[in-house]
């Protein structure tokens, strides 16, 4: 994983509340066993018309919305299944930030064990955001903060060992194997 | 030691760490069961391979393939009707990785195979005070034998392999307790969805559900699995019920659970994992039982939820006008009378044999509508043999409905199993999001005799009508 310090992009805004994982990634899409290669089918069935062409509707496929790195969605994003598809798909595809004012627990986890920063916001700080579609943004991890355009900066929680590890670019895989012979000794103890 | 009393999750919790949490770190917390299926596990073994990791606890893991599998019979040369190459090669995957780490199948050949929130019942492989994990969001299942059971992601999948543990922040626990009586026709499913509806879809973020009160130990084992089941539902991490004498009974003389001393030793040790008096949840709920109905969703998400005989609720916003459109439903209207293409009986959530039971009892005799399609998966290779030991299926059959192989089928679709756009399915699953059964199908949820007296009447239907002329 790389480390991921600074993010500095415009948003793209999807408003919908609920967004459900299987709208993320459908899931005949799941049949994957590698981890990349999914950005093609995030929000599938949104994006694409029935004939397969792109829905120039849909707020990811407008022009201004190109290559942003910054997704703004509605409350409860990424609710529902527990794939880690729904992180990849959105990483693949460049996203690099989820805001919303609340974000389903096993999706959340997901991303920022995949360097995708997924925090909640502060509901009148999304609902700005919201209403502000396409703003430039510049996020600091280490300092929790976005830069507004007009210079505002909006806080934002981020858990101390999920940012450690973004910002250093470590997986948690590695501290858990540090802790070898303390598992070793749970294990011990309980046989005995 | 502190005598403050706890809660079934701080006893779990506590009893699992490897290590406790600190402000810069989370808990390391022991697993003590792992199941494991070909969707979200291939990255997670290739992951291992890369680091060259071995699997380090190879006999706490129950592996099986459910999700992509195909539902109908093997042709005469013994090929399975795969949907496509991909879903073919990811169970190929799953026989391959198991192979190389050691780890036992339940494969093609077992006849234990199933829906991995089936099987690990059947088995008793799902213990009391146990943590229990699978790369699945209806792990919540097992929460209904008083386990910790949550579903978590494929990287995470990987670091349960390697090293049996995960880091974890303890979360924020919540009672609903629900008093009296399930009233008739009022089934587990129409409770859980009541609460959901109750709750919201979010209700339960953060958060493990406990469930009490005279109607929730009442309940069956096999009913208390379909209310933890859809936990997940209303956004909480799991679903506990505390395990008691319905639990036990269950659990004697399965496979995996101990036998002789060590069953009575178990049973006194699973007998503390219970909330103390007193215990003090960070939030609580009290639902009366009676005045529930048999429920159904009538939008896009299943916090979507209203009674049978309810009319479509307005739209609040512009979102849910947006789920009224694609269900085609206009508020104030009914959704019972609605007409109905497709019926699926199965899933984690009404997929064993009391729910095949209970859609024998409504199809007995009586034949499905014209038009209508029906399929009838059970949950696992024992549900199929003891149901059909009973001659459920031969019901099925005379009834007009199809018969299928053990899989999660309908409920997720992957494996071919869908309807086309516009179409209405009454499911028994657990997930009504747009797309989710197939592009642009409508999902209405609801219990096994709601879904048996919609298949009848060719139109979403309330099943008392039939109830009481089979009683
Ligand atoms: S039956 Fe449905 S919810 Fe259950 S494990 Fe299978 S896909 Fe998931």
């Amino acid at each position: 994983m790389n480390p991921l310090t600074h993010i500095q992009s415009r948003t793209a805004v999807l408003p919908f509340e609920n967004i459900d994982t299987d709208r993320i990634i459908p899931a005949r899409f799941l049949t994957t066993t590698e981890r990349t290669g999914l950005g093609k089918s995030l929000f599938n069935d949104w994006r694409y018309r029935a004939d397969g062409s792109e829905d120039p509707e849909f707020a990811l496929n407008k022009p201004e919305a190109r290559g942003c790195e910054i997704l703004v969605a509605g409350r409860n994003f990424g609710c529902g299944s527990s794939r880690e598809h729904a992180p990849w798909a959105l990483t693949d595809y460049g996203i690099h930030a989820v805001f919303s004012s609340e974000i389903a627990d096993i999706f959340r986890g997901n991303a920022l064990k995949n360097g995708l920063l997924a925090v909640v916001l502060d509901e009148a700080d999304h609902r700005y955001l919201l209403d502000h579609p396409g703003i430039e943004l510049k996020i600091d991890i280490a300092a929790q903060t976005i830069e507004l355009p007009d210079g505002r900066k909006i806080e934002f929680p981020l858990e101390p060992f999920a940012k450690h590890c973004l910002l250093m670019g470590v997986d948690q895989l590695g501290f858990l194997l540090q802790h070898e012979a303390q598992i070793a000794a749970f294990e011990q103890a309980r046989a005995a | 030691m502190s005598t403050a009393p706890q809660t079934l999750l701080d006893k779990i919790w506590n009893a699992h760490q490897v290590a406790a949490e600190t402000a810069a770190t989370p808990a390391i917390l022991y697993i003590d069961l792992h199941l494991v299926h070909e969707v979200t596990s291939p990255q997670a073994f290739a992951e291992l391979r890369i680091r060259g990791l071995k699997v380090r606890r190879p006999d706490r893991i129950v592996a099986t393939m459910d999700h992509s599998t195909p539902t109908l019979p093997p042709d005469a040369n013994g090929k399975r009707p795969y949907l496509d190459k991909a879903t073919e090669a990811q169970v190929a995957k799953l026989e391959a990785n198991t192979k190389e780490f050691g780890v036992e199948l339940y494969g093609w050949n077992s006849s234990n195979r199933g829906i991995v929130h089936v099987m690990g019942p059947e088995l008793g492989a799902t213990q009391p005070g146990m943590t229990i994990v699978c790369g699945d969001s209806h792990t919540s299942t097992h929460g209904a034998f008083g386990a910790l059971a949550f579903g978590i992601g494929t990287t995470e999948v990987g670091h349960v392999l390697a090293t049996q543990c995960l880091l974890q922040r303890k979360p924020k626990s919540l009672s609903i307790t629900v008093n009296g009586k399930l009233t008739k026709s009022v089934t587990a499913k129409d409770l859980i969805l009541h609460i959901i509806g109750r709750i919201g879809m979010n209700g339960g973020t953060g958060h493990v559900i406990e469930y009490r009160g005279s109607a929730i130990e009442a309940l069956t084992m096999e009913e208390r699995m379909t209310v933890c089941n859809m936990s997940i539902e209303a956004g909480a991490k799991a679903g506990l019920i505390a395990a008691d004498a319905t639990t036990f009974e269950f659990l004697r003389g399965r496979e995996r659970v101990p036998k002789g001393l060590d069953w009575d030793n178990a049973v006194k040790l699973w007998s503390g994992f219970k909330s103390d008096p007193g215990a003090v949840f960070d939030r609580e709920v009290v639902i009366d039982a009676a005045t529930i109905k048999p429920s159904v969703t009538y939008g896009t998400n299943p916090g979507m939820v209203i009674a049978l005989d309810a009319a479509v609720p307005a739209a609040k916003d512009a979102l849910e006008q947006r789920a009224l459109d694609y269900m085609q439903l206009e508020a104030g209207h009914q959704l019972a009378g609605t007409k109905v293409d497709i019926v699926f009986v199965g899933s984690c959530t009404n997929g064993r044999l009391s729910d095949l039971r209970a859609t024998a009892s409504v199809l007995r005799g009586r034949k499905v509508a014209d038009g209508v399609r029906m399929l009838v998966v059970p949950g696992s290779e024992q549900v199929k043999r003891e149901a059909e030991k009973e001659g459920l299926h031969e019901i099925f059959r005379a009834a007009g409905a199809e018969w299928r192989e053990p899989g999660c089928s309908m409920c997720l679709g992957m494996n071919g199993d869908i309807g086309k756009p516009g179409q209405l399915v009454v499911s028994t699953s657990n997930r009504n999001f747009e797309g989710r059964q197939g592009p642009g199908v409508r999902t209405v949820l609801a219990s096994p005799l709601v879904a048996a007296a919609s298949a009848l009447a060719g139109v979403v239907a309330d099943p008392s009508q039939y109830i009481s002329e089979a009683a």
